[in-house]
């Protein structure tokens, strides 16, 4: 039997590397992609905790976060579309306008 | 012994599959290691017995997410973007941040004590199937936010067309 702390260390660890991508990269889609990764880091935890703990509770709330994230998704992506029509750009640097 | 091996080849590919992600120059190959990390995913509940949620992980995030992700990625053109650099200048700042999000995450992991178990059993799971069981709870127990996740679909669908239709010209 795998121990649930060994799932929770590879859910902390796939969190830290979207964190990480968030941070450090400026393309917008990559962005969004790390966005992903980390819904996905705190699934395994839901999942895995579903699992140990025999409660099917975990498992409804990775349904629902699926959810949001189609929804997010596919919002974030028309964004994207509006914003590149715009400025032909994907980089965020270069997105300035709101610096107030 | 087998379920470690197992967990361990899941647990380096999901990693370096999503190092990858995050480091690749190219949004495409980016898009295309997530795929693959998803499948892995997948897989890794159906470990967990979780049937369901790794079908839909393959559906929705790797049938309808990704897909989408590729499209908006082939439909930009993306040439200018693979001569500039990677990653922003400060780059260890993100780093140092990150890592100090998995330090703390890790050293409260030691502490952690197991609360008491639900009704769903092995055994009782085995007798009524997982889907059947997860489909009577989330339409029982869960018809409330069910019915708002409804809600959050048509109101992304409703934004997404607003957001990406051009300006008429009146």
């Amino acid at each position: 039997m795998v121990p649930l702390n060994w799932y929770l260390a590879l859910s902390a660890v796939v969190f830290m590397i979207g964190v990480f991508g968030f941070l450090t990269r400026r393309n917008i889609i990559i962005m969004f992609l790390s966005l992903e990764l980390m819904l996905n880091g705190v699934n395994i935890s839901l999942v895995a905790f579903s699992h140990y703990l025999q409660d099917m509770r975990g498992q409804i709330l990775v349904f629902f976060i699926i959810t949001v994230a189609a929804a997010e998704a596919a919002i974030g992506l028309a964004l994207i579309l509006a914003l590149f029509r715009n400025k032909a750009a994907v980089h965020v640097d270069e997105m300035t306008e709101m610096k107030g | 012994m087998l379920p470690k091996l197992f967990f361990g080849y899941y647990a380096t590919a999901i990693t370096v599959l999503s190092l990858l992600v995050v480091t690749r120059k190219n949004p495409v190959h980016s898009v295309m290691w997530m795929l693959l990390m998803f499948f892995h995913i997948a897989g890794m509940y159906l470990f967990l017995n979780a049937e369901f949620i790794a079908a839909i992980q393959v559906i929705v995030y790797a049938g309808a997410i990704l897909v989408l992700f590729l499209f908006v990625v082939l439909l930009l053109n993306l040439r200018e973007e693979l001569e500039t650099r990677r990653f922003i200048g400060s780059w260890p700042a993100g780093f140092a941040i990150s890592s100090a999000i998995l330090v703390s995450i890790l050293g409260a992991l030691g502490s952690y004590v197991q609360g008491p178990s639900g009704k769903y059993t092995l055994g009782f799971l085995k007798e009524e199937t997982p889907t059947k069981v997860l489909g009577k709870v989330l339409y029982t127990e869960y018809l409330f936010p069910f019915e708002i996740a409804s809600l959050i679909l048509l109101i992304a669908i409703i934004g997404a067309i607003v957001l990406a239709k051009r300006k008429l010209r009146s």
